[in-house]
C-alpha cells in the first residue's frame, strides 16, 4: 500500500503543502492530531500535524518546513507521486467545543498548524484573534485562509517587511493590556515561541494551550520518546498530548531534548542535498 | 537405538567476540546428523510431561519422532497442527521453564532439546517447502484483527485455515508487532517472521498495516463494516520508567525506544535513515528478556562497556536463561543487587553517570521473590553516557478510552473469561493487552483460544 500525493503546492522557498490520499486517517483526522509518514522503506517516521483534510476525497493535507534528511526527500517527491506510509489520525484533537473568544498565535511553520484550529473555532463560532509571526514577508504562508478563518488577523514579521514589526508577543500584550478577556490562549509554533506566549499569559491568568510536536518513532505510546515534563509528571506526547497546559510544560527540558540528534540530523541533511545535486549533474 | 548420553547436543553458534560485533543470527542451528542423534535421546515416554508444559500443547514425542525417522515434513505437519508459528517458537520460547522442564531425560542430565529440534524441523521446511498451503473454502464469515504480533497472527492463522474471511489491522508500517519491533535480528531473524506472515496471507488472511484501531477505526465501526467477531492482540503498550531524577536526559531511552530503532527502523544499517546515538558506556536497567536484547544491540552497535543493572541477584534473572548464557560471553557485565536511584548530567543534558544504590534480598514479596532491600550509605556511580529503562510496560488505553463497555483491570489489563471473551459481545482479547508483559508463546497460546472461541461463538 503506498499513498499518493494529490496535490503539492510550494508555500514558500522552504515550506510545501502536500494533500495525500489516506482515507483511513481523513475520515477521523480532527484538528490538533498529527499523523505519521515514511518517504521509502528505508526513511524514519516523522510526525506532522494535521493541517486540512477533505472526508468526501479521503484526503489530508500536511504543511512542512525542509529542515532535514527526510523532509528534503519529501520536498522532491513530485505531485502524483507516493510517499511509502502515510498513518493516523494520532494524539488528541484539540478541545475547542464551548470557546466564545480566543487567541490563536502561530510562529513560521507553526501557522500551518494554527489555521484548522482558527478555522475549526471560526466555524463553531467563536470570536477568533488570529496572531501570525514571520521571519520576514516571502515566508508567510496561506495568507488568505487565516483571513477566512479569524474574526481579527495580526500579522507580525521580525523585520517589519510586512504588518508589524516584531514577535507574536507584541500584539498578545497589547490585547491582555487592553483588557481583552479570551478564554483561551492557543499557542503553536517554535518552543521558544510557545515558551514566550505562555510566560506573558501566566501573568494574566488566561488558560493557555500549547501543541507539542517532539521526536517520535511509533506515535501509538510504545517507545516513551516523546516524552515531556508537564507539571511534574512525565507524559507521551502522542497518547496525552500533542496538546498540553502551556503553564505546566517544561520547554527548557522539551527543547533540550529536540536536539538530540541535531548533529546527526545535519549531516544526513547535506548527504540527502548531494545526493539530490548529483542527480540533477 | 536410544540415545543415553546425559547431555543435549550442544547448539553451533557464532564465536562471541564475533557476533557481538554483527547483527546476524547467533544460534546456527543443528544439522540433521546432530537432530537425529538429539532427537534419539527421547525416549517416547509414556505420560508426555512435555506437552502438558507447553502453552499450546504441541505433540512433542509424535514430532521427535518423525525426527528420528528423518519424516522431517511430516514433523513440521505435526508441530503445525497446534503452532502456526514454529521457527519463531522454536528460537524465542523459554523452554527450560517449559516443555524441557518436565523431560524425564531432565531428572538425570540435560532434557532433550525440545526447542532446538522444533527450530530445526521448521528451518528445514522453510528451505524445502516452496509450495504455499492451499487457501482453505470460505465459509462466508468476516473477523478483523487487531495487531499483528504473535498473538493475532495465531488467532488469524487459525480462523483462516478455518475458512473465515480474515482481516488483520497492524498500527505499524511492519506486521509482525514485538517479533519485528522487539526481538533483535541476531535472536529472530526478520525474514523468518515475513515467511510466517506470508504463509498467513497465502491461506487469505488480508493485512492492513498502518491503521490504528482506536484512531483510525474504531471496534464499533468494524462491526458496522461487517465484522462478526474481533479479536484484540494490541500488545504490552507503554514503557514503565522508575521516576527518578535526570530519566528525561538526553540519553535514557526506554528500551522499547531503543529496540526499535535498532530491529524496526534498522538504526544500525548504514542505508537507514532512523538515527541512533554513539554509545560507549550503557547501563539496561532491568532482568527480562528485554533487557537482554537491548544490551546486546548496544555491545553489537559499538559500546565498550555494557551493564545489565538488576536490583535482585542472578537467581531471580526473569529472562531466559540461553540469553543469559549468551549475554555473558558477549562481555555484557552483570550488576546484580543494584538499584539506580539518579541518572546525572554532564554540561550539555546529556546522561553523565548514574547513581546507584547496593541491595540485599528480604523476606519474600507478593512475587514469592525475596524483596530487595536498599543498603543504607551504599551510593556508588556507575560511569555510563546511556542508560536504558527495561521495566516492562502499563497498557495502553486508546482501545478502552475509544471503545464502550470495554472493561479493565486496575492496572488497565482488558479483561477477559475464561474464553478469552472480553465484556463487550464478539470482542475476545489475548497477548500482553491481557495479561502484561508476557512471552511470545503465551501470546500464541491466547490467540489459539480466541480463535477457537470465536469460531465457536460464530457456529452458534
Amino acid at each position: 500500500m503506498m499513498y499518493q500525493i494529490i496535490k503539492r503546492r510550494e508555500l514558500n522557498p522552504t515550506v510545501t503543502l502536500i494533500e495525500v490520499d489516506a482515507p483511513f486517517v481523513a475520515r477521523k483526522a480532527e484538528p490538533g492530531q498529527f499523523i505519521i509518514l515514511r518517504v521509502d522503506a528505508e526513511g524514519e517516521r516523522i510526525p506532522l500535524t494535521i493541517a486540512d483534510y477533505n472526508r468526501s476525497k479521503g484526503t489530508v493535507t500536511v504543511i512542512f518546513q525542509i529542515v532535514g534528511a527526510t523532509t528534503e526527500k519529501l520536498n522532491h517527491i513530485p505531485e502524483g507521486g507516493y510517499i511509502a506510509d502515510f498513518v493516523g489520525p494520532l494524539g488528541n484533537p484539540s478541545e475547542l467545543e464551548g470557546l466564545k473568544k480566543v487567541a490563536v498565535v502561530g510562529g513560521g511553520v507553526g501557522c500551518a498548524i494554527a489555521y484548522p484550529i482558527a478555522k475549526k473555532l471560526h466555524e463553531l463560532g467563536a470570536e477568533v484573534h488570529l496572531i501570525v509571526g514571520f521571519r520576514n514577508k516571502d515566508l508567510i504562508i496561506l495568507e488568505d485562509e487565516y483571513k477566512a478563518a479569524s474574526s481579527k488577523l495580526y500579522f507580525m514579521t521580525d523585520d517589519g517587511s510586512y504588518g508589524e514589526k516584531g514577535l507574536v508577543t507584541v500584539p498578545l500584550t497589547r490585547l491582555l493590556e487592553e483588557g481583552e478577556t479570551f478564554d483561551e490562549v492557543i499557542a503553536i509554533g517554535p518552543p521558544i515561541m510557545m515558551k514566550a506566549v505562555c510566560d506573558l499569559t501566566k501573568g494574566y491568568g488566561v488558560k493557555t494551550i500549547v501543541s507539542m510536536n517532539p521526536i517520535m518513532i511509533d506515535g501509538t505510546g510504545m517507545c516513551g520518546g516523546c516524552r515531556l515534563s508537564v507539571g511534574g509528571e512525565t507524559k507521551f506526547a502522542c497518547v496525552d498530548g500533542p496538546d498540553f497546559d502551556g503553564h505546566l510544560v517544561d520547554f527548557d527540558e522539551a527543547m533540550m531534548r529536540s536536539r538530540i540528534y541535531k548533529p546527526f540530523e545535519r549531516h544526513a541533511y547535506e548527504e540527502a542535498c548531494n545526493l539530490f545535486k548529483k542527480e540533477v549533474q | 537405538m536410544a540415545n543415553l548420553s546425559n547431555t543435549k547436543n550442544p547448539m553451533p553458534v557464532q564465536d562471541p567476540n564475533v557476533r557481538n560485533k554483527n547483527f546476524d543470527e547467533v544460534a546456527l542451528g543443528y544439522d540433521e546428523a546432530t537432530a537425529i542423534d538429539e532427537a534419539m535421546r527421547c525416549l517416547n515416554c509414556k505420560n508426555h510431561p512435555c506437552m502438558s508444559k507447553c502453552p499450546v500443547a504441541v505433540n512433542i514425542p509424535g514430532f521427535i519422532d518423525k525426527i528420528k525417522s528423518q519424516d522431517y515434513e511430516g514433523a513440521y505437519q505435526i508441530i503445525s497442527v497446534d503452532s502456526s508459528l514454529p521457527a519463531v517458537c522454536g528460537r524465542v520460547c523459554p523452554q527450560e521453564s517449559q516443555c524441557e522442564s518436565a523431560c524425564i531425560r531432565g531428572i538425570k542430565g540435560d532434557p532433550v532439546g525440545i526447542g532446538r529440534l522444533e527450530r530445526f524441523v521448521a528451518d528445514y521446511h522453510n528451505a524445502n517447502n516452496t509450495s504455499a498451503p492451499a487457501k482453505p473454502k470460505a465459509i462466508g464469515h468476516k473477523v478483523a484483527i487487531v495487531g499483528s504480533g504473535p498473538a493475532g497472527l495465531t488467532c488469524a492463522g487459525d480462523l483462516a485455515k478455518l475458512g473465515y474471511d480474515v482481516t488483520i489491522f497492524e498500527a505499524l508500517h511492519t506486521a509482525g508487532g514485538v517479533l519485528v519491533y522487539g526481538i533483535p535480528e541476531f535472536r529472530l531473524p526478520k525474514a523468518i517472521v515475513q515467511k510466517e506472515i506470508d504463509t498467513l496471507k497465502s491461506l487469505g488472511v488480508t493485512l492492513h498495516t498502518n491503521v490504528v484501531v482506536g484512531r483510525s477505526l474504531t471496534i464499533d465501526e468494524l462491526f458496522e463494516d461487517g465484522y462478526e467477531a474481533v479479536f484484540i492482540g494490541s500488545g504490552a503498550g507503554l514503557p514503565m520508567f522508575m521516576h527518578i531524577p535526570g530519566e528525561n536526559l538526553n540519553g535514557v531511552y526506554s528500551a522499547n525506544e531503543f529496540l526499535t530503532r535498532i530491529n524496526l527502523m534498522k538504526a544500525y544499517k548504514q542505508s537507514a535513515d532512523t538515527p541512533i546515538q554513539q554509545i560507549h558506556k550503557v547501563a539496561v536497567v532491568g532482568g527480562g528478556n528485554v533487557a537482554m536484547d537491548a544490551a546486546r544491540c548496544a555491545k553489537r552497535l559499538g559500546a565498550e562497556e555494557v551493564y545489565i543493572v538488576y536490583r535482585r541477584s542472578a537467581e531471580e534473572l526473569p529472562a531466559r536463561r540461553e540469553e543469559v548464557e549468551h549475554a555473558e560471553e558477549e562481555g555484557i557485565i552483570f550488576k546484580y543487587l543494584t538499584n539506580p536511584i539518579a541518572i546525572t548530567a554532564n554540561n550539555d543534558n546529556t546522561v553523565g553517570g548514574m547513581t546507584c544504590m547496593r541491595m540485599e534480598l528480604g523476606e519474600p514479596d507478593a512475587s514469592g521473590r525475596r524483596r530487595p532491600l536498599a543498603v543504607e550509605g551504599s551510593e556508588f556511580n556507575l560511569d555510563v553516557d546511556c542508560v536504558i529503562m527495561a521495566l516492562g510496560t502499563t497498557p495502553n488505553p486508546l482501545l478502552k478510552s475509544t471503545t464502550k463497555g470495554l472493561e479493565v483491570d486496575k492496572k488497565g489489563c482488558l479483561i477477559v473469561n475464561e474464553d478469552g471473551l472480553t465484556s463487550r459481545n464478539g470482542v475476545y482479547a489475548g497477548g500482553d493487552a491481557v495479561t502484561g508483559a508476557a512471552t511470545v508463546i503465551k501470546a500464541m497460546g491466547a490467540g489459539k483460544l480466541g480463535a477457537k472461541s470465536i469460531h465457536e461463538y460464530l457456529s452458534k
